[in-house]
């Protein structure tokens, strides 16, 4: 097989990885939500926490799509 | 297309070109002033002038600027505070650079044609290696030998610690790679995926009438990803500097 | 290729070195053109040489970029921590500073009144209380002399009272001695128009013997 299209392919594989950090992200706001309708008048003292959460989530989607770039550009 | 190549914009040029160093001999240098030097020039420098222009006038009763300038002051300390308890507080003026220097770096990159300084790797890498430096530092200034008990959780059983501390020696250690690729792939990513869908526009928009009216999808897109971006940019800078400010709290309380 | 066709469009003005120190990494030569992106390279503004390296991952850049970071961030670090920051937290330490004192002080305030309330209550409960004991006091004294008065007055009244049935006494024991005088006297005269002449002491006799 060439190695740039076997370094397409892999790129497009590391995209899946994204799939985990979507699960992560729509499980916090799910929780969140959850939480928040029982107990409305907590829910906004925890909105750092939520936001921190996507984010430390989010990133590890991120490097998934770091590592398609890596495969595409670097090696 | 220059005009929608999502990669384009992260390219630096030289601006005042400093080159050392012998190129022959394999031992050149760019030290250049680029663009990238001019847009951390700039952040430094809008910073500076909002911390300034807020502490100017310290009035008793805060005017608009001065109680931005405060609120930035206690959200940072109150973070501080809160994670590395009031011995950390030395500290605070770092965490505050950096908080701030991320924080106005990536907000700059929110406008067009301006150049991301933290969408280049070496930055962050180079922010997380110097949080990292000092967290190491201080804890054997601070606590000499008693900082390698961070390794050693309390309470683990003796027969678990041959796994246990491998395991959080490269936890610790894998820290500051989180930590950058974290600030760097949300920014590029982000980065490039307002400029594909902005691409998506312009290469609708050539196709005539059609066109315009398909281009108009890809348009709302834009706009809704540039409010997200807006937030992923002000939220990586906190998250940024929360981390900085755990980790600086093993270094303040290595035995936790 | 997707790194040489993007490359076509990275372009620096002064790029020789970095295309150097590329083409020594990679060993891959930079002249293979994408057709597309060529029409499209003489519309660039700087059209001269090119990178094939994703520009966050190109290592000719990243010793100015070190650099420049360490000279901004180590300003921005003086600046913060010598100018800015102290000046921040001056102000609001002055602030919290002051709102404290003006805390106490109004606290202060606030119990000088309250003892000033309960002074005057005390003050008010003595009068109070001071007042009561004069009523008090000026009835009694009222009274003692208005029940010595009356008992006074009574016993005056008592021997008057007395004097005038003894008085009365005598005077209605005179009027009835009187009162045998005149039936005697009045008996004599009507006997005597009748009968004659009667001796008194007969008359006498008779006016007690019908008496009696």
């Amino acid at each position: 097989m060439d190695v740039e299209a076997a370094k397409m392919i892999g790129a497009g594989i590391a995209t899946l990885g994204m799939a985990g950090a979507a699960l992560g992200v729509s499980n916090i706001f799910a929780n969140f939500l959850s939480g928040a309708l029982r107990n409305p008048s907590a829910a906004p003292s925890q909105t750092g926490n939520l936001i921190f959460g996507m984010a430390m989530t989010e990133a590890l989607g991120i490097f998934s799509f770091l590592v398609a770039l890596i495969l595409l550009f670097v090696a | 297309m220059a005009g929608t190549d999502p990669i384009h914009q992260f390219v630096i040029y030289d601006l005042f070109p400093i080159h050392i160093g012998d190129e022959a001999a394999g031992n050149a240098l760019n030290l250049s002033f680029t663009n990238s030097s001019l847009f951390m020039v700039v952040t430094v420098a809008v910073l500076t002038a909002f911390m300034a222009m807020s502490a100017s006038k310290a009035s008793m009763v805060p005017g608009r600027f001065q109680l931005a300038g405060e609120l930035a002051y206690s959200f940072v300390a109150n973070m501080l505070r809160s994670s590395a308890g009031t011995e950390g507080m030395k500290f605070f003026p770092f965490v505050f650079s950096l908080f701030g220097f991320v924080l106005v770096a990536n907000l700059l990159g929110m406008f067009p044609y301006f150049f991301t300084v933290t969408s280049h790797i070496i930055v962050t890498a180079a922010l997380a290696l110097l949080v990292i430096s000092v967290v190491i530092l201080y804890g054997f200034f601070r606590h000499g030998p008693k900082f390698l008990k961070l390794f050693v959780p309390a309470g683990v059983p003796g027969y678990v610690l041959p796994i246990v501390v491998p395991i959080e020696i490269i936890s610790f250690l894998s820290r500051p790679i989180s930590l950058s690729v974290r600030l760097f792939g949300n920014i590029l990513a982000g980065h490039i995926t307002l400029k594909v869908f902005s691409g998506f526009v312009v290469s609708l928009g050539a196709l005539g009438a059609l066109g315009w009216l398909g281009a108009l999808l890809p348009l709302i897109m834009t706009v809704a990803i540039t409010a997200l971006e807006l937030l992923v940019a002000v939220v990586q800078a906190y998250v940024f500097a929360v981390l900085t400010s755990m980790y600086l709290n093993d270094a303040v309380h290595p035995s936790h | 290729m997707v790194t040489q066709a993007y490359a076509q469009e990275a372009v620096t003005p002064t790029e020789e070195n970095l295309d150097h120190a590329v083409d020594a990494t990679h060993g891959e030569g930079v002249d293979a053109h994408d057709p597309t992106a060529d029409t499209h390279a003489t519309t660039e503004a700087h059209g001269e040489g090119h990178s094939d390296v994703f520009p966050p991952f190109d290592p000719a850049t990243f010793p100015s970029q070190l650099l420049w970071l360490a000279i901004s961030f180590a300003a921005l670090y003086l600046l913060m921590s010598k100018v800015a920051l102290p000046k921040v937290g001056s102000i609001i330490e002055k602030r919290q500073a002051t709102i404290d004192a003006d805390l106490q002080a109004a606290d202060a305030d606030r119990q000088k009144t309250d003892a000033a309330i309960a002074s005057y209550e005390k003050a008010l409960a003595e009068a109070k209380s001071k007042a009561q004991a004069i009523a008090t006091q000026s009835r009694d004294a009222m009274q003692a002399d208005l029940a010595a008065k009356r008992s006074a007055a009574e016993a005056t009244l008592a021997t008057k009272v007395s004097e005038a049935e003894a008085r009365i006494t005598t005077t209605k024991n005179a009027a009835l001695a009187h009162v045998d005088e005149i039936a005697a006297e009045t008996a004599q005269a009507v006997v005597g128009q009748f009968v004659g002449d009667v001796s008194a002491d007969s008359v006498r006799a008779a006016v007690a013997k019908v008496k009696g």
